[in-house]
């Protein structure tokens, strides 16, 4: 019940139970059975998360003729250069290993004459993922973790300057709940929800990213003083319209390209210096806006032509991930039928999100996975500095930290909680509860999103800004802070509502700080500075990192992009290629 | 608009601890009511993931999309089995299409390929 206090002891504490918490608690068990492993899930681990409603393909696999280094080319590219090489090799070793361990598990992988995964791009594999996530869930349930299924996370528990484990509250019950470890890795996603829906009133979820993902695991990093990587690279889905779902499906089974209102494929007409249907992911949101500011807007997946028969296949794809946009291509289908012509599907961008999985944003980890925090590792859309990993990728990051994380427990001793941390934490986490004549949790968050929206490149501004805006983000950021000991929940559910709107004002504020100092323009859209509109890389090829300090002061640093050498000779091997570091 | 939860159809799971529905939904928006129906807390809050809309052992839970998209539009409705899961979506004119996702175990023979 709220007031009552449980505390749990474990060996080791995973904070989040979707695509990294599952593998990592799995392989955690398997590799050291005698350890205590407890996973601290927000909702139920069958269903929660990113990969609630499913997935149809892995968007990071090596494929035959491919190489963790030509993976590591092809991120380097798309990123414009701003990454993190080590990271990115490190998963990319484990990429498939843990690919063909979930497919052992039931997750169904579609192989072609030669026995070979089917290929859906470049570094993707076609799946049948409408139940991966109950898969994941059941198996680190059989692994013999603890799962505290409905206790979300509000902060880390902290001895002395070291991580000893976390605290969180029961979500049906508002009861307190500390869990001591002596390794504990975060991994609950990143940050919906910053910035105003695409769809007004009750589509105000009708978003990409898991609305339930609020940046819980960051802003308790950046509470307790983690070092943070690239938030200014805020991801932004190119999606179909209103659905906000992913073109893929359409553009695989139907060949639809993206063509502008003119009917021009304009990728390939229009900007072919940027690479053609080959650019950047930014770029082609970029190319798109570009073309309605040109007066040939909107940009559409073209579709004309095809018989509505053809949708089928289309449509039960999207019911294993996006059931709305199963919905929406129906009744595309239908009216088809009925008037004898397709009409386009105009595709835009959605709401820049923070998030480590598809950009850059995220815990500064080593390659190891540790962050900057003693006894604190992160992994999936939490660990920054490096992309492209999506649910495989995050699936290698939870393998390479749980390993680590297994020998420094081994050799670490017994950790114990620090009451006062645990009671200053239980007092904050708690507060919305006592709060009276204040305002509801929605108020806060709608606040928030409008500072954002006009203050720091949401999508009604074509996600672009200025330094004087930012400053002014800034400021009326600062004030929302200042009035959260108004913010007010009523019973359990709104207090976690109350602290997924705290937590989100945490990571705006550091967001903020980032895309303030960052001052060229590297990434289209994810970050797209009016006053310094050209890429610098004189000055900018760097990682910019913060810091909140105890007084709650964000202090900002800069960290070199350090390369490995590619060795353009290495064979096609995905495990064990031999590496050479460069100096610098 | 999420989802729309038959009252009349819903039976809360009988005795089980937890009904399906209110197990899954990853936002934690479904709940029991007194009378032992489902509901929603908020339909804005709805991802509309179909969790719920598979899971739910009487098929009481329907998906449409949000007005503000596509008014009526389309209903969907689905029920997993053990290595698929079925699905029944109702266009505008009233007549229904069934499809099926395969889920775990071996996949299916692809045409595509």
């Amino acid at each position: 019940m709220t007031g009552e206090s449980i505390e749990i002891a474990a060996d080791l504490l995973i904070v989040g139970g979707g695509a990294a918490g599952c593998m990592a608690a799995v392989e955690a068990r398997e590799r050291a059975p005698d350890l205590d492993v407890v996973v601290m899930e927000k909702a139920h681990v069958y269903r929660s998360g990113c990969l609630a409603a499913g997935i149809s393909a892995l968007n990071a696999y090596i494929h035959e003729g491919e190489s963790p280094e030509s993976f590591l080319r092809f991120v380097r590219r798309d990123v414009h250069d701003v990454v993190r090489d080590d990271l990115v090799l490190g998963m990319a070793r484990e990429l498939n290993a843990q690919v063909h361990r979930v497919e052992s598990w039931g997750l169904p992988i579609p192989r072609d004459e030669r026995g070979l995964p089917v290929r859906r791009g470049r570094a993707s594999v076609k799946i049948f993922g409408e139940r991966i996530k109950p898969l994941l869930g059941k198996r680190a349930e059989a692994s013999g973790a603890r799962i505290l299924n409905r206790v979300y996370a509000t902060g880390l528990a902290l001895r002395r300057g070291r991580v000893v484990g976390a605290y969180g509250l029961h979500a049906r019950t508002g009861a307190f709940v500390a869990v001591r470890a002596r390794a504990t890795l975060v991994c609950t996603g990143g940050a919906a929800g910053l910035y105003r829906p695409s769809n007004p009133g009750s589509g105000a979820h009708r978003m990409w990213y898991c609305p339930y993902n609020t940046g819980a695991g960051l802003a308790m990093g950046i509470r307790a003083g983690a070092e943070m990587t690239s938030f200014e690279f805020r991801f932004v889905p190119l999606r179909i319209k209103d659905v906000i779902a992913p073109t893929g499906e359409v553009a695989q089974w139907l060949g639809a390209r993206q063509i502008n209102a003119l009917g021009e494929p304009y990728l390939e007409t229009r900007y072919a210096h940027l690479g053609g249907e080959k650019m950047a992911t930014q770029d082609r949101l970029w190319a798109t806006l570009q073309e309605r500011r040109a007066g040939r807007g909107p940009c559409y997946l073209d579709l004309r032509g095809v018989p509505p028969r053809r949708l089928e296949g289309t449509i039960a794809a999207y019911l294993s991930m996006a059931p709305d946009a199963a919905m929406l291509m129906a009744d595309e289908a239908f009216y088809a039928r009925r008037d004898g012509t397709m009409a386009p599907i105009e595709i835009v961008g959605g709401e820049p999100h923070v998030v480590g999985g598809h950009g850059l944003a995220g815990y500064w980890i080593d390659e190891r996975r540790r962050t900057t925090l003693p006894g604190l590792w992160a992994a999936g859309d939490v660990a920054g500095g490096c992309p492209k990993k999506y649910a495989s990728g995050a699936w290698a990051e939870a393998v390479i930290a749980v390993r680590d994380m297994i020998e420094a427990a081994r050799a670490g001793g017994a950790v114990e909680i620090d009451e006062e941390d645990a009671e200053r934490e239980r007092q904050r986490a708690l507060r919305p509860l006592e709060s009276k004549d204040g305002l509801p949790p929605a108020a806060f968050e709608e606040r928030m999103q409008k500072i954002l929206e006009e203050y720091a490149g949401g999508a009604s501004r074509d996600y672009g800004c200025s330094g004087a805006e930012l400053e002014i983000a800034r400021l009326h950021l600062e004030r929302l802070a200042a009035e959260l000991d108004a913010l007010q929940a009523r019973d359990p559910y709104e207090l976690m509502l109350a602290h997924e709107v705290i937590d989100r004002i945490d990571v705006a504020r550091q967001l903020v700080e980032h895309m303030a100092h960052r001052r060229e323009t590297r990434w289209h859209c994810y970050h797209e500075r009016l006053d310094y509109p050209e890429r610098d890389d004189a000055r900018w090829l760097c990682f910019v990192n913060s810091i909140r300090r105890a007084d709650g002061t964000i202090e900002i640093v800069e960290r070199p992009v350090e390369r490995v050498a590619l060795d353009a000779r290495l064979p096609s091997l995905v495990d064990g290629a031999a590496l050479v570091r460069s100096g610098g | 608009m999420g989802i729309h939860i038959d009252v009349h159809v819903c039976n809360g799971c009988g005795t089980a601890e937890e009904a399906m529905c209110v197990r899954d939904c990853p936002g934690d928006l479904i709940v029991l009511g007194p009378d032992r129906r489902a509901r929603i807390r908020d339909n804005r809050a709805c991802w509309d993931c179909a969790a719920c809309v598979k899971v739910c052992p009487t098929q009481a839970i329907t998906m449409q999309l949000p007005p503000e998209i596509s008014l009526r539009g389309v209903r969907l409705r689905g029920r997993a089995l053990r290595h698929k899961t079925v699905w029944r979506l109702r266009l505008r004119d009233g007549t229904e299409r069934a499809y099926e996702t395969p889920s775990t175990g071996r996949p299916p023979h692809d045409p595509n390929l």
